[in-house]
């Protein structure tokens, strides 16, 4: 679980340029982490490649915050 | 030995970031030595290009909505004023709905149709008509089409339609501009997960399809695609123009899927 953490976290990090602090379980990466909506189809497709699995698009959608993607990733890697 | 673009300029439109085919295109480009202006549409985009412009050791960023003649006007009066001349282009743009790249094609409405025809088809025409003026014999015109122009795919739907109006446009400017030694060629390149193609429901499946049906038994790069641009904008490519060039791992001389036995592994 914290390695996924550690992971998703490092790709938010670098991709929207936030300390990692920052990066909670709460924060939305459009409302806290200033990002816009293609950073949103990036981080997607980041996470897809860092974790080898297929993120559909209505799953996409639901992923709002760095919490909803550990969620998602720990049950799609499981 | 100098590089193949050494003292050409040219213009670069629809990098997004890095996974952008057109920073592939860049990316050999700028290898051989060539120098390159950008453009973005709106500040989502400049963000993006911004930094990969200076990776590629451009200070020329220019903001172009191909829908708007004024913009482009103002790109090319730019690049006369910087440059004087122009020695290729590179035209990476197209544009649809997102909910019409999914279910039916007999669905598409008419303004998503217009508009996915003028940014995706007109536009090159549009930027050629500027170009030529400042292009001298040599200069060479590049866009970007797809499969989906010739063939049926799922969802692709008014993006085929769309691509094969650009694909006959590109033999018309190269019928127009050959006179004047101006090229124009198109590459038909495999399906390639870029941020434009994530709104193409299906894509996995696209992806997965040539991988196990394609000659080559995987799908294409951006820097393959990049390194054939390389040829068709330099004089390497001198006799080619009005060309659809596939880079797509041989898939489009397939007439049927791979026999389970002949999957390989």
């Amino acid at each position: 679980m914290s390695d996924i953490e550690d992971r998703v976290r490092k790709i938010v990090v670098e991709h929207l340029n936030v300390e990692a602090d920052k990066v909670t379980e709460k924060a939305s990466f459009m409302d806290d982490l200033g990002a816009d909506s293609l950073d949103q189809v990036e981080l997607v497709m980041a996470f897809e490649e860092e974790f080898g699995v297929e993120i559909p698009d209505d799953a996409a959608e639901s992923i709002q915050t760095f919490g909803d993607a550990v969620a998602f990733l720990s049950k799609a890697s499981a | 030995m100098a590089g193949l673009m050494e003292g050409k300029r040219g213009l670069i439109m629809g990098v997004a970031n890095n996974r952008s085919i057109a920073y592939g295109i860049a990316k050999a480009l700028h290898a051989q030595g060539a120098e390159m202006a950008f453009t973005y549409q709106g500040e989502a985009l400049h963000r993006r290009v911004q930094p990969i412009a200076e990776e590629f050791g451009s200070d020329l960023v220019l903001p172009c909505d191909v829908t708007d003649p004024d913009a482009i006007d103002a790109v090319f009066n730019v690049l006369k004023s910087k440059w004087g001349k122009l020695d290729f282009l590179v035209h990476a743009i197209g544009f649809s709905n997102k909910e019409e790249l999914d279910g039916r094609y007999i669905d598409t409405t008419p303004g998503n149709f217009a508009l996915t025809m003028n940014i995706s088809v007109y536009s090159l025409t549009a930027l050629a008509k500027r170009a030529e003026p400042l292009m001298e014999p040599g200069s060479s015109i590049l866009t970007l089409t797809y499969y989906g122009a010739e063939k049926v795919l799922p969802h692709y739907n008014v993006m085929g339609v769309a691509k094969a109006a650009l694909e006959a446009s590109v033999r018309y400017l190269a019928a127009d501009m050959g006179p004047n030694g101006i090229r124009v060629n198109a590459i038909s390149a495999g399906p390639i997960k870029t941020l434009a193609a994530s709104g193409i429901a299906g894509l996995r499946e696209m992806l997965k399809w040539n991988e196990e049906n394609a000659p080559l038994r995987r799908n294409v790069t951006i820097d393959e695609v990049g390194n054939s641009s390389l040829y068709l904008l330099s004089p390497l490519s001198n006799g080619v123009t009005g060309e659809i060039h596939y880079v797509d791992s041989g898939y489009n001389v397939i007439g049927m899927r791979t026999l389970d036995e002949n999957k390989g592994e």
